[in-house]
């Protein structure tokens, strides 16, 4: 059966308490998961206070400004900081984001900040993504033809090209799949919202030849199937986008070549 | 440490090329279950009070009685595909999963041929 509760080593215990408020300020709690393999302790929750005033004004300004000035230890991936690399995705909230575009002032109360869940954790807030990447990999996301390479570029009418609006913009963050319950239960067998939504980029590319053998490695119980319209995905997706749209397309275009 | 690459992983046995005939099968009885359910509502709704003698009048009527045998059969298939994706989400030992995945067959089987003698012992005047 799946596992719903935690195992006793990974059960999250209160930690330490940083930087405490001192003075005027507009001060703001931070709670952040902390867990290293290095010395065999249990998950904890650390709270650190940031004053506002001295930080900017996104999750991912605060979490800087804790790595630069406060716990040097603390350990995130992070990169453009304007929501184009996906480095910085986490559950902030509750809902799983990117630090970058979160504001501090979007979250009532204090800011609980937790690595994206049901995945392995590295260290603190850096989840193991080896499994998401490999199944990318695994849908071949590149242009796939049998005609010779045309001497130009491939052409594709302007109508073609809207069809891939709202599915080339997936930084592959991975918000959604790791939102997904079904992806949480199977996420060794089912290839969840991300690699669909990116599975249907290629599916419904115009220059793409290779449209059945894509719809034949994706045709399977557990790959495809799994989705059941929850719909965390687009809920939590932080570009927009709607990858439920794209598997019920893909399921649509399954029947279609059926009936 | 298991010594494969994540891809040989993520790929594991391939697909299994199938999948659309289960989803389409359950769009279909889901359909069907929505209509006769209507039916079978207006079928109770008309016999509210009526005794023994009348409802087999009523079932004798064939098209009374292969609209409620059509309700079975879309029922329990439905039911049945319905379980099964259940215990395909949920449960991930390879045994327990195929004795579940059986058990469902034939507990939706039992249904269905219980309620289908019924009927067509009622129908039949029995």
């Amino acid at each position: 059966m799946v596992q719903l509760t935690l195992p006793k080593n990974s059960k999250v215990k209160e930690g330490k308490t940083w930087n405490r408020p001192v003075g005027d300020g507009s001060w703001k709690q931070v709670r952040v998961y902390r867990w290293t393999p290095d010395d065999g302790q249990n998950p904890r929750i650390d709270t650190y206070h940031i004053d506002q005033k001295q930080c900017g004004p996104m999750v991912l300004d605060a979490l800087m400004k804790i790595k630069n000035e406060i716990d040097p230890t603390l350990t995130f991936r992070r990169s453009c900081r304007e929501g184009i690399c996906g480095s910085c995705a986490m559950n902030i909230d509750g809902t799983n984001t990117l630090a970058c575009l979160k504001g501090l002032d979007d979250v009532d109360g204090a800011v609980k900040i937790y690595p994206l869940p049901h995945m392995e954790v590295i260290k603190d807030l850096v989840p193991d993504m080896t499994n998401f990447y490999a199944q990318h990999r695994s849908i071949e996301p590149w242009l796939k033809t049998d005609t010779a390479t045309p001497p130009n570029e491939w052409k594709q009418s302007r109508e073609d090209r809207e069809k891939l609006d709202g599915l080339y913009e997936c930084i592959l963050c991975a918000c959604c799949s790791a939102s997904c319950p079904s992806y949480w239960w199977n996420s060794d067998r089912y290839l969840g919202p991300a690699i669909l939504l990116q599975a249907y980029r290629w599916v419904i590319d115009s220059r793409d030849e290779a449209t059945g053998e894509r719809l034949d490695n994706l045709e399977d119980p557990f790959r495809l199937y799994r989705c059941h319209t929850i719909m965390n995905c687009a809920k939590a997706c932080p570009k927009g986008l709607s990858p439920a749209k794209a598997i019920a397309e893909l399921k649509k275009l399954m029947v279609e070549r059926r009936v | 440490m298991a010594m494969r690459t994540p891809l040989k992983t993520a790929r594991q046995l391939g697909s299994a090329k199938e999948g659309a005939d289960h989803f389409w099968k359950q769009r279909v009885t889901a359909v069907a279950n929505l209509v006769l359910g209507l039916f079978l509502v207006w079928l109770i709704a008309s016999l509210v009070g009526a005794d023994h003698a009348t409802v087999k009048a009523k079932l004798a009527n064939p098209v009374i009685a292969l609209g409620l045998l059509a309700l079975i059969v879309s029922g329990t298939v439905h039911m049945r595909l319905g379980m099964q994706t259940i215990i395909e989400d949920y449960v991930h030992k390879d045994g327990s999963k195929i004795v579940l995945l059986m058990l469902n067959t034939f507990f939706a089987a039992a249904i269905a041929l219980t309620s289908v003698y019924a009927i067509l012992k009622l129908s039949f005047g029995g």
